[in-house]
């Protein structure tokens, strides 16, 4: 296996609405950027390759306008996955496995404030038996909060303790949509959402874009101080039906986890895609990520939550303490699906 | 790269208007379960999964390989999805065989599909997007100019796309998996309606409901079949949209897809080295275009290849042996399609439509408006 790490990463600024901003808008900056950063522009780069859905802009081919916010001429190697931009890397990663080419550049984006995101994400479901019962993200996630309430694997204050420290932590993030010191107390008097969900327990639905650069060997070591090697990778995903899963654990996450080498070394810092609050205490389980490591130090996606992004800032913002030197080991995650149906795990390293 | 890739299954549906006795998980495991019988492996001999197909409003589910894990076995493995437009098929296969080559899985199963009969695909086409034209007429429309500045710039003969049309349900006819078996003549494609000059109703692509799947291994697994075909070049090239140095008659990003897999697989004369092509030909006025973007014709000459015969099984170059997409289009398989039928020409194992001691062809797909391209060269020989 060739030596692959992450050598920057850019991103918009989380939000409720990016207005007025059509997809080379978005993409332009982030991978503009990102390139800038390690002095590169798009002729360096020997592979590109992004990760969007169709469902958010609600129409087809929403990716092909993307590419006009890159410079692709003359026409560039290029791919697209209809996942999270984290699996662009992955994909992206794989590319650089092939050794022909030394440089990728990674890029998502994605507008949540265009629809009705927990309705649209029930199009995921199976479309015989269960998309005609309206079965929204909330409601699902709602289901899989209870479950772990009458496993007694969790109690709404665990849930309530996630998000203060999850909003606590993104005070110190500029890109972060919703931060700050939320109180315990005051959560568990909220209204239900969808019991037990109330409101503070579910992410925010923001806009956002990201950008990374990968490089290969030596050029990673040209291109930044400390790159983030990229020491393991993996996916999996699980049986899609909600009945078939034991929705109080994560044997997914465990197994990627395992692959990609998490539980070889002492973890410093953590970025869970979790976008509602029992999913980190299911992660954490799943992946043995004890009390010593740092968790979301970024605010996580309870705190940022641009669908299709919010993975590929997991490992941008994991990455960026590696390469500032805050941090030597780190994991990035990412979820796909209805509760935590696919995960994908790396660990990134400085040395 | 660190491994050799080899094709050593494939299997596909029967292509048809409408499955309607096959659900689309129904589908996809037909077509998976044929390539595994094809390779002798059951679904507990795969490492991993990659999947494509084109937009997901064609079927109206959302990431469709979340719901289709079931069908395909893989719960507890990876399983990974492609979108790139028309060459998805395509540009799934090539990732399918970079996670070989790369040494990431030893044995991957790829696969793509459509069931246009679950929506309309012309009109999920035509979307209304702010700030931008209508375009109310699906691909065909779209294309057509395109087509009438070839001839233009061609002085092609007009009856060039109708003699594809009749070759390739000629070809379609030899393949019992096609969509349309159709022995038209000449006559009767030019005497069909018009519908974007100069593209005829027989001039299109059907919409169909189907499936493909290959098993790609790695070279310690490649010697389960006695006849693995091995993947000696693969690309994947995209250009802009908006942009006036744009030619779409003869697309940069065409040339130089070819140019990566002709240089990977050390071949410099395509007319000469390559022994047949499946190349993504929805209207049939792509034939000659694509030759010449492909470098089998020089520039303007490619219709005479048509007119003359030559892209005819038997002839000094087959093109699209098993009817192409003019006889079967499930869209986000069709690039698959065309992939796996330049695999079973050099395994020796396309029945009635091989050509005969293929070792060296050529698959393409191409997507959007002629921006995406795939294609990759395989091999009788390591």
């Amino acid at each position: 296996m060739r030596d692959v790490a992450i050598v920057s990463f850019s991103q918009l600024p989380s939000v409720k609405a990016i207005d007025a901003a059509d997809e080379p808008e978005l993409v332009q900056p982030v991978t503009s950027d990102a390139m800038k950063q390690v002095g590169l522009t798009q002729d360096d780069i020997g592979f590109t390759c992004s990760g969007s859905t169709d469902y958010l802009p609600g129409r087809p081919f929403s990716f092909v306008a993307a590419v006009d916010g890159l410079k692709a001429w003359p026409p560039i190697r290029e791919s697209h996955v209809e996942m999270d931009g984290a699996f662009a890397l992955y994909e992206a990663w794989v590319r650089l496995m092939h050794g022909d080419i030394d440089t990728a550049l990674v890029f998502s984006f994605g507008k949540s404030s265009l629809g009705p995101v927990p309705d649209v994400l029930n199009l995921q479901n199976d479309p015989y038996y269960v998309q005609p019962l309206g079965l929204d993200s909330i409601s699902a996630a709602a289901l899989q909060a209870q479950a772990m309430i009458d496993a007694g694997k969790a109690t709404e204050r665990d849930f309530a303790d996630v998000v203060a420290r999850n909003r606590r932590n993104a005070i110190d993030n500029p890109n972060a949509h919703i931060k700050g010191d939320f109180s315990i107390d005051e959560m568990l008097e909220e209204p239900y959402i969808s019991s037990p969900l109330r409101k503070s327990f579910c992410p925010p639905l923001s806009d956002s874009a990201a950008a990374i650069v990968l490089a290969a060997g030596d050029t990673a070591k040209k291109l930044a101080k400390k790159p983030a090697w990229i020491r393991g990778i993996d996916h999996r995903t699980e049986p899609h039906a909600l009945g078939q899963r034991d929705l109080t654990a994560s044997p997914s996450a465990k197994l990627a986890a395992e692959k990609a080498g998490v539980g070889k070394g002492k973890v410093d810092v953590a970025e869970l895609h979790a976008p509602f609050a029992h999913q980190e205490i299911i992660l954490r389980e799943a992946m043995g990520l004890g009390d010593e490591v740092s968790i979301n130090p970024s605010g996580g996606a309870l705190a940022a939550n641009s669908l299709m992004t919010a993975g590929l800032i997991r490992f941008g913002e994991a990455a960026a303490r590696i390469l500032s030197g805050d941090a030597n080991r780190a994991v990035a995650h990412t979820t796909n699906g209805v509760c935590l149906q696919h995960n994908l795990v790396a660990v990134l390293e400085g040395e | 790269m660190a491994e050799q890739c080899a094709v050593i299954g494939i299997g596909q549906t029967k292509h048809r208007e409408s499955r309607r006795d096959l659900s689309i998980p129904g589908l996809v495991r037909d077509a998976a379960l044929r390539a595994l019988q094809d390779a002798d492996m059951t679904w507990k001999d795969i490492d991993s999964i990659v999947i494509g197909t084109a937009p997901d409003m064609f079927e109206g589910v959302m990431m469709p390989e979340l719901w289709l894990s079931d069908a395909l076995g893989a719960a507890g493995k990876p399983i990974f999805r492609v979108h790139t437009a028309g060459s998805v098929g395509g540009s799934t296969a090539v990732v399918a065989s970079h996670l070989v080559q790369g040494g990431v899985h030893e044995k991957v199963l790829t696969l793509a599909f459509e069931k246009q009969s679950e929506a309309n695909a012309m009109w999920a086409l035509s979307p209304t997007i702010p700030f931008q034209p209508q375009l109310v007429a699906g691909a065909g429309g779209y294309f057509a100019p395109l087509i009438r500045s070839y001839i233009r710039r061609s002085d092609a003969h007009p009856d060039t796309g109708c003699m594809v049309a009749v070759k390739d349900r000629q070809h379609g006819m030899l393949n019992p998996n096609a969509h349309l078996h159709l022995n038209q003549t000449l006559e009767q494609v030019k005497a069909s309606p018009m519908l974007w000059d100069p593209i005829r109703f027989s001039e299109t692509c059907p919409s169909s409901d189907g499936a493909v799947a290959m098993v790609l291994v790695s070279e310690k697994h490649a010697g389960r079949v006695k006849n693995p075909a091995w993947v000696k070049g693969t690309s994947v090239r995209t250009e802009r949209t908006f942009f006036a140095g744009r030619d779409q008659v003869n697309p940069a990003a065409g040339k130089l897809c070819a140019k990566d897999v002709y240089d990977e697989a050390g071949i410099r004369n395509p007319l000469k080295e390559i022994d047949c092509a499946e190349v993504y030909v929805p209207f049939s006025w792509f034939e000659p275009m694509w030759l010449e973007n492909l470098g089998f014709a020089e520039e303007g000459e490619g219709w005479k290849m048509t007119m003359e015969g030559k892209t005819k099984i038997g002839d000094e170059m087959p093109w699209n042996m098993s009817g192409g997409v003019m006889c079967t289009n499930p869209i986000g398989a069709s690039g698959m399609l065309r992939f796996a039928e330049a695999a079973r020409q050099v395994r020796g194992t396309a029945e009635r439509h091989q050509v005969d001691g293929a070792k060296v062809a050529l698959g393409h797909a191409y997507g959007g408006g002629s921006q995406f391209f795939a294609m990759w060269i395989v091999s009788s020989e390591r």
